[in-house]
C-alpha cells in the first residue's frame, strides 16, 4: 500500500501576534513547525504502512527551508520526501497550491491513498485537500476520525460531522483529510533521527512536474489579498465582584441584556 | 520579478517588515530588501506600505483572463440535512440580500436533496428571489461527488457572480472541490463580506494565523466569487410570509448523480441536543473544574440556559468530555452570542476558537488568567460556589 502524505510547514501560530501599540505583526523568533493537523496525517500513514506494507512518501510545497519539515517526517518513519520549491510557485493560493501538489502526485503515479491534515493552522482554509482530489478526479473523504477497514481496493472510514459521524466507503485511490481524534502521533526514534540527517530529499521544480506557468503561483491564483489588519479590539472588559448572591444577580442582568 | 521595492519611494520605515508573516524583509541602507527565498508573495506587505513602494504584480499573459461579463446574481447554497434546511442558509440569506442590493441584482438559493417542498417556500420567505431545486434520491444526503457535479453544472448554466456557502463540514468539502472544477476563487471562513462599490467586487474578510490577523481578499478576474462563512457570523434572515419568489425545478440524470464513494450510515452522537457550532450560548469548562464529575456543574448551567456544552483541550485530554465538545484550534471554532468560560485559563489555542463570540464571560480563580483579556465580563471567584447558585437562580426564574 503506497501512501502519499501532503504536509505544510507553518509558523507556530501561537507566537504570531499583533503588537497592540504599533498594530504590526510580532514574529520575533517564531519557529517553523509541521502543521499540527499534518502530524496526524503522517502518523496515520505510518500506521497503515505498518499494517499493510508499502511505503509512505511525504510531499510538501514551500521555500527551501521547508526541507526541515520533511526531515522531521522522515525521523518519524516516512520513507521518501519530496520538496516542491520554485520561485514559480510563490504567491499560490489554494487553487494553485492544490494544482501544483496534484501535478507532483501525478508524477509519483504509484499511490493507493493520499492523506492530508484537515487544514493548515496558518491559513485554516481546509481547501487544499479536496482541491487535490478534484484535480486528480479521485474520491475524497474529509474530516476522517477513524479508518475502519481497508480491503479489496476499498476503504471504509468514519467522517466527523457537526452532529456525530458518517460511515463512508470509497474505492482506492482516494484522498482523506484527517482530524485530531484519529490517532496520537509518535515521537521520533533515535534511529529515525539519525536516518533523517542523512536522508536524501528530492527537490522538484515546475520543470520536473511538467506544469505550465499560467496555472502556477500568482498567475494561477484567482484570489488576492488587498488588506491586512488586526482584529477590532474587544470592548474593555469589566471585572465583576461581590458576594455570590450579588454576582448571581449581576450575571442574571447581563444574560437579560445580552440575550434579547 | 513579481515583487519589487521601488527604491525611490521606500523610506525604510519598517512597516512592511513588521507585517511580513515570513520574516522575508530586512532593512539595508534604510531601504527594504525582500529575501526571495523566504517570500511567498502572500501580499501582506504591499497594502501595508504607506508610500506605495512595494509592487506586487501578476505576470499577465495574453488571453489568460476568463470572460466574466455575463455573471449576475448572488447565490446561497442552502445546505440541508435530513430534509431540513440548516440555519446557516438563513444566515447567508440575510447577508446575500445586502450584497445583492449593493450589486443591484437578485438573491437565489440552491437547494439539493429529496422531498423538500416545505423548505423551498421558507427560503423564499427568508429572502430568496429564486430557488433552484433539484430533488433526487441520490441527493437525499450530502455526498461530495454528486453535489459537486450538480452545483458546478448549475453555476455554468446560470453564471452567478457571487456564491456563498456555510463553512461547515459539508460546505468546506463541497466548495473546495467546486473551486477546482470551475477554476474560481474561494475565500474560506469569512467573518465579513462587503461590496466594493466602485469595482462592484466582493470583499471577503477572514481571520488568519489563528485569528490574530484579519485579511481582506478579492477575486478580480474569476467568477463566481466564492466565500464560505462561519456559523453565527450573520443574523438569520427573518421570515416574511408575504414574500414571493420563483421556483426553478432542475432535472439532471445519470453520471452527474453517481458517486464512487458510498455513504453507509449517519450516526448522531452529541448527547446534548444542541449543536456546538450553531448554539447561541455555550458554557465551556476547563482544567479549573478539577475532576470529571465536576463537569456536571457546567452541564447543569448549560441546561438551565438552553446552552451547548464546550470544553477546553485540557478537559478533553483529561478524558472529562468527548472530543466533539472541544473548542479551540484543534477542536471547533465557535461564535455564539454568549460564551461562558468556566475554569478555562485561556491558552491561545483555546482563544482562537472562541474569541469572535459576541459576548464572553470568564470565571476563573486566577486573576491573571489570559482569558480575562478577551472577556467582556470577568469574575475572579470560586466556580464550585458560583455555578450552582447561578443555575439555581435561572431554574427559579424559569419556573416563574
Amino acid at each position: 500500500m503506497n501512501i502519499i502524505v501532503c504536509i505544510k510547514q507553518v509558523p507556530e501560530t501561537t507566537e504570531v501576534r499583533i503588537n497592540p501599540q504599533t498594530n504590526t505583526l510580532m514574529r520575533e523568533g517564531v519557529k517553523s513547525i509541521i502543521n499540527p493537523f499534518d502530524m496526524y496525517a503522517i502518523e496515520e500513514g505510518l500506521r497503515l504502512k505498518e499494517r499493510f506494507g508499502g511505503k509512505v512518501t511525504i510531499l510538501t510545497m514551500g521555500p527551501p527551508q521547508a526541507e526541515s519539515a520533511l526531515r522531521e517526517a522522515i525521523s518519524l518513519g516516512a520513507d521518501d520526501a519530496i520538496l516542491l520549491s520554485d520561485r514559480a510557485f510563490a504567491g499560490s493560493d489554494t487553487l494553485a497550491t492544490s494544482y501544483t501538489l496534484a501535478g507532483a502526485i501525478r508524477k509519483i503515479r504509484d499511490y493507493d491513498l493520499l492523506i492530508c491534515g484537515k487544514q493548515a493552522s496558518d491559513g485554516d482554509t481546509a481547501q487544499v485537500g479536496p482541491g487535490i482530489a478534484a484535480h486528480l478526479d479521485i474520491p475524497q473523504v474529509t474530516y476522517v476520525k477513524k479508518i475502519e477497514e481497508i480491503k479489496d481496493k476499498a476503504i471504509r472510514v468514519e467522517r466527523m460531522t457537526e452532529e456525530g459521524f458518517e460511515i463512508i466507503e470509497s474505492p482506492l485511490p482516494a484522498l482523506l483529510t484527517v482530524v485530531k481524534e484519529i490517532n496520537t502521533p509518535r515521537l521520533p526514534s533515535l534511529k529515525g533521527l539519525m536516518r533523517s540527517k542523512q536522508a536524501k530529499i528530492t527537490h522538484w521544480t515546475h520543470k520536473d512536474i511538467e506544469l505550465g506557468f499560467e496555472n502556477l503561483g500568482l498567475s494561477g491564483s484567482p484570489t488576492q489579498v488587498v488588506k491586512i489588519f488586526s482584529p477590532p479590539p474587544r470592548e474593555s472588559s469589566q471585572m465583576l465582584s461581590g458576594s455570590i448572591e450579588e454576582l448571581v444577580e449581576k450575571l442574571a442582568l447581563i444574560f437579560k441584556k445580552e440575550l434579547v | 520579478m513579481p515583487i519589487q521595492v521601488i527604491i525611490e519611494k521606500c523610506t525604510g520605515c519598517t512597516l512592511c517588515l513588521k507585517v511580513c508573516p515570513f520574516d522575508a524583509i530586512r532593512i539595508m541602507d534604510k531601504k527594504a530588501v525582500i529575501n526571495l527565498d523566504k517570500c511567498t508573495l502572500c501580499g501582506a506587505c504591499a497594502p501595508a506600505c504607506k508610500f506605495k513602494a512595494i509592487l506586487l504584480e501578476k505576470p499577465e499573459t495574453a488571453n489568460q483572463k476568463p470572460d466574466i461579463s455575463g455573471y449576475r446574481g448572488v447565490w446561497v447554497f442552502a445546505e440541508q440535512k435530513k430534509g431540513k434546511v440548516q440555519p446557516i442558509a438563513f444566515e447567508l440569506l440575510s447577508k446575500a440580500k445586502e450584497l445583492a442590493a449593493a450589486l443591484d441584482t437578485e438573491v437565489s438559493a440552491v437547494l439539493l436533496g429529496y422531498r423538500l417542498e416545505e423548505e423551498i417556500q421558507e427560503l423564499i420567505w427568508r429572502g430568496a428571489d429564486k430557488v433552484y431545486v433539484l430533488e433526487k434520491l441520490e441527493l437525499a444526503n450530502y455526498q461530495d461527488e454528486p453535489y459537486t457535479n450538480v452545483l458546478a453544472e448549475l453555476i455554468n448554466k446560470y453564471k452567478p457572480e457571487v456564491l456563498l456557502c456555510g463553512a461547515t463540514s459539508i460546505g468546506r468539502s463541497l466548495i473546495s472541490r467546486i473551486a477546482v472544477k470551475i477554476k474560481a476563487g474561494l475565500t474560506a471562513d469569512c467573518t465579513e463580506l462587503a461590496i466594493d462599490q466602485e469595482k462592484k467586487m466582493l470583499l471577503s474578510t477572514r481571520p488568519a494565523f489563528g485569528g490574530n490577523i484579519m485579511a481582506t481578499i478579492i477575486c478580480p478576474n474569476h467568477r463566481p466569487q466564492m466565500a464560505t462563512v462561519r456559523h453565527k457570523v450573520f443574523p438569520e434572515a427573518q421570515c416574511d410570509m408575504k414574500r414571493k419568489g420563483k421556483i426553478i425545478y432542475e432535472n439532471f440524470y445519470g453520471a452527474l448523480l453517481s458517486s464512487r464513494s458510498r455513504l453507509l450510515d449517519i450516526i448522531d452522537e452529541i448527547e446534548s441536543t444542541v449543536n456546538l457550532s450553531e448554539a447561541d450560548i455555550i458554557v465551556s469548562g476547563g482544567r479549573g473544574l478539577k475532576a470529571k464529575e465536576n463537569f456536571k456543574l457546567v452541564e447543569d448551567l448549560a441546561k438551565a440556559l438552553g446552552a451547548a456544552v464546550g470544553a477546553s483541550r485540557a478537559a478533553v485530554d483529561s478524558g472529562w468530555m468527548p472530543y466533539s465538545h472541544q473548542v479551540g484550534q484543534t477542536g471547533k471554532t465557535v461564535c455564539p452570542k454568549l460564551y461562558i468560560a468556566c475554569g478555562i485559563s485561556g491558552q491561545i489555542q483555546h482563544l482562537v476558537g472562541m474569541q469572535s463570540s459576541k459576548v464572553i464571560i470568564a470565571i476563573n480563580s486566577d486573576p491573571y488568567a489570559p482569558i480575562f483579556k478577551v472577556a467582556n465580563y470577568g469574575i475572579v471567584g470560586d466556580l464550585f460556589e458560583l455555578l450552582p447558585a447561578l443555575t439555581k437562580k435561572l431554574q427559579e426564574a424559569l419556573k416563574r
